[in-house]
């Protein structure tokens, strides 16, 4: 499109204040939550009926329906927010939506069916605000996720997006930026917690006139989605941040490397680069300032190991992903041998936010060490499952009770699981700890790209930490032998506790291949990949024991130590149990007790899971 | 994508066209996985091409398309089921889902139907652990799937296959 190319600064300003001021006729706003989840749940039918509805009322004037970025609050879709006020609606259908638009839009009155009622109290909520999922968070990486349409360069524009940018251009020296990130104590959200500010001077100050900057979107650990989600709801956020980051290091071409997992982050994070390039925001000269960049995306292949940097660089040069030895680091020569700043989405979603409310407020959130927020995504046996983002040195009890309602069923907390397969269990006795890099690496987990697993009684932790042992032993690129060869004699040991052919000397084995991991293996995957082994062994010890020695699954999870049996006097003969067997291991009249064939059972639990009356047990 | 998949037999992709789009051998597996996009898997012949035209060895395109778990060397089926077994689905339920699409239609894990309707999968994190266990049909996600679900969901899929064989 001719003429929307942004040429200089005070042109930018003026569109931003034009974009503002013609969005100020909206009296009202209908957020509807175009996330993965929330799309999931129906969301992407909602937007074309509210508009129907809203011109029916005669209110196509005064109010905007739009699609944001993901809202969080994933299990309650489909999340719509109506704003200025943000009254929060959740579980939203099609045939809601009609009584939204009159009662709310016409006589500002919530429909109470679809408030939020506390779990632990319920207590109705009517504003977001209230809602105890988001009283406590405080949004700084996904700020612009459930306000902005990523689709629409314009809506981040008119909220003062690349504002950041513009500042730096004009007052700020590459330097100065890198002072100003330094003195923030951002560190990488990506796992490694190394302070941002250095890793850009140590990358500016390195030997050569090419230089790459790199956004790492290869998410793969399980239980985590924070950069898919930011970069679905803002990819300008992650956009900005890599221009300054390009500004401060001198670096004239970026790349942004996306799981192929994550179709609608790879569509928004291209569309938005092609609006950024059609705005003069990427490309030559960027705003006059003389400084030119430009990013391309490119998509993963499926392999974790590429969230490693220098395998994630040998999958951008066109080769498989498999990581070398760091004797010389990446930010002297990565790609191409030319020095490489890689940081991790979040990291990136940070720094406009930093620029634009200074290093002093940044650093003013946090611990000591920590400084800012950190993104969780608090999944696995809780009640609120979603996505959150909290000051570090927030208690993991504070994170999981007073923000994520507590653990689902009221059941007991056994375990978090943080970090990913690289991290580690915290015992529910450790949950008065503060969540910050050092904490958690005392504890024997660690950050990590900040997936918490929410455990609860019904967990087995030795058979948690062999599907952590089994997920690397499949994902090592088998470079090395230490984590080729040593993951797969882990994963023998660990198949045989649970498959009840545990023998003495089993856990004295698995902590010499455990050091022999973390000094031997070539990169972060195989160095860490003990974790999940070591923290279960130095917390639930008695769990082993109970596996080899007795025979026994405490928490009733693994197959060849238990069996399956129904409860007569629970048991209504609905026959859901026999249509849902696998192996026809079920038999039974209707409305009279079923009975379980042992010998046909293959205990994989459906029966277990379908049952509406508890009448099946485990023992 | 899928359903739309072409036979080999009319293998005219331009190759040329994807490698200037990609900038040559550095775009090796962009230009794999668009190969993979438009014909769900990666036919033999076109590997060759691909290899002609980048210059490069048939041994290191086959080394990178069985190295990346989002490419396919064998023929998949018309629909793709995804279970996730990331540790979110693993522990609500994610093993047993797969467990009742095994018992629905008679494959494992990486193998296709006789019908060649469907393929099966499983993979280590969709990110979308909120809706744990989620499984994927194509491209379309179904949250918080109970097993007793899955029979409905997948004869939605044949169907599909009755009325039109075209594409769904």
């Amino acid at each position: 499109m001719p003429g929307t190319r942004i040429e200089t600064l005070p042109q930018l300003a003026a569109l931003q204040h034009d974009l503002q001021r013609a969005r100020s006729r909206w009296t009202r706003t209908v957020l509807i939550c175009g996330g993965t989840g929330c799309r999931a749940a129906g969301s992407a039918e909602l937007g074309p009926v509210f508009e129907r509805e809203i011109a029916n009322a005669g209110l196509g004037e005064q109010v905007n329906v739009r699609y944001t970025g993901c809202h969080g609050f994933c299990e309650r879709g489909a999340l719509v927010v109506i704003a200025p006020e943000r009254v929060w609606y959740q579980g939203v259908r099609l045939e809601d939506v009609s009584e939204i638009v009159s009662e709310t839009l016409l006589h500002d009155r919530p429909v109470d069916r679809l408030l939020y009622r506390e779990p632990m109290t319920g207590e109705t909520k009517v504003l977001e605000r209230d809602v105890g999922f988001y009283a406590r968070q405080m949004r700084v990486a996904l700020r612009y996720n459930g306000e902005v349409d990523p689709a629409d360069i314009e809506d981040y524009l008119s909220l003062g997006g690349y504002g950041a940018l513009a500042h730096v251009f004009e007052a700020m020296t590459p330097e100065q930026v890198i002072e100003e990130i330094k003195r923030s104590g951002l560190r990488g959200r990506g796992g490694g917690g190394f302070p941002t500010g250095r890793k850009w001077e140590t990358c500016r100050d390195a030997q050569g006139h090419l230089k790459y900057v790199v956004c790492n979107g290869d998410e793969g650990d399980p239980g985590a989605f924070m950069d898919r989600s930011i970069l679905e709801g803002n990819p300008h956020g992650v956009l900005e941040g890599m221009l300054i980051g390009s500004y401060a290091i001198g670096a004239s071409q970026g790349f942004v490397y996306v799981r192929y997992e994550y179709p609608l982050a790879l569509e928004n994070t291209a569309r938005a680069m092609d609006q950024a390039r059609e705005y003069g925001l990427l490309g030559d000269n960027i705003l006059g300032s003389g400084h030119s960049f430009d990013v391309e995306i490119v998509r993963g292949g499926g392999a974790f190991v590429c969230g490693e940097s220098t395998a994630l660089m040998a999958s951008i040069e066109g080769g498989v992903g498999e990581p070398r030895s760091k004797y010389v680091h990446t930010v002297e020569s990565g790609l191409w041998e030319r020095p490489t700043n890689l940081n991790n989405v979040e990291t990136w979603a940070n720094v406009p936010v930093i620029i634009e409310r200074g290093a002093d407020w940044f650093a003013s959130v946090g611990t000591e060490s920590s400084k800012g927020t950190k993104v969780f995504s608090v999944v696995g046996k809780v009640k609120n499952t979603g996505l959150v983002e909290v000051p570090m040195g927030m208690t993991l009890h504070e994170l999981v009770y007073d923000v994520c309602g507590g653990v689902a069923g009221d059941r007991e907390l056994k375990a978090i699981q943080t970090g990913g397969p690289s991290g580690g269990c915290i015992p529910a006795e450790l949950l008065h700890l503060p969540i910050d890099y050092e904490h958690l690496t005392e504890a024997g987990s660690m950050m990590g790209s900040g997936g918490m697993i929410v455990m609860d009684d019904r967990t087995c932790m030795v058979e948690l930490a062999r599907y952590f042992t089994s997920f690397l032993a499949d994902e090592s690129c088998g470079k090395c032998t230490p984590c080729r060869e040593g993951l797969h004699q882990m994963l023998q040991v660990l198949n045989g506790i649970t498959q009840g052919r545990g023998k003495d000397g089993d856990i004295e084995l698995l902590e010499d291949l455990a050091e022999l991991l973390t000094w031997g293996a070539l990169c972060g995957l195989g160095t860490t990949a003990a974790n999940p082994v070591l923290s279960t062994l130095r917390y639930f010890r008695p769990e082993y024991d109970a596996h080899i020695h007795e025979k026994k699954c405490p928490a009733g999870v693994c197959r060849e130590l238990v069996t399956y049996r129904v409860d007569p006097e629970a048991c209504t003969g609905c026959h859901l149990c026999a249509r849902n067997c696998p192996e026809d291991a079920i038999k039974g009249e209707p409305k009279k007790p079923h009975e379980i064939l042992t010998d046909r059972c293959v205990k994989c639990g459906i029966c277990f899971g379908v049952c509406k009356f508890d009448a099946v047990i485990v023992e | 994508m899928q359903g739309q998949e072409r036979q080999e037999t009319d293998a005219d992709t331009d190759i040329a066209l994807l490698a200037e789009r990609y900038g040559g051998a550095r775009g090796l597996l962009s230009i794999l996985q668009d190969i993979q996009a438009e014909y769900n898997y990666l036919p033999r012949p076109l590997l060759g091409k691909v290899a002609a035209e980048l210059e490069l060895d048939l041994s290191h395109i086959y080394r990178l398309a069985t190295f990346f778990k989002a490419l396919s060397v064998k023929p998949r089926g018309k629909h793709l089921i995804r279970v996730c077994l990331g540790t979110a689905c693993y522990l609500r339920g994610g093993p047993q889902l797969v467990e009742s699409i095994r018992h629905a239609i008679g494959v494992r894990p990486g193998e296709t139907t006789s019908d060649t309707l469907f393929t099966l999968e499983t993979v280590n994190c969709l990110g979308a652990c909120a809706l744990a266990p989620v499984l994927m049909v194509d491209d379309r996600y179904y949250r918080q799937v109970t097993p007793d679900r899955v029979g409905r969901i997948l004869d939605a899929y044949r169907e599909g296959v009755s009325d039109s064989n075209a594409g769904d």
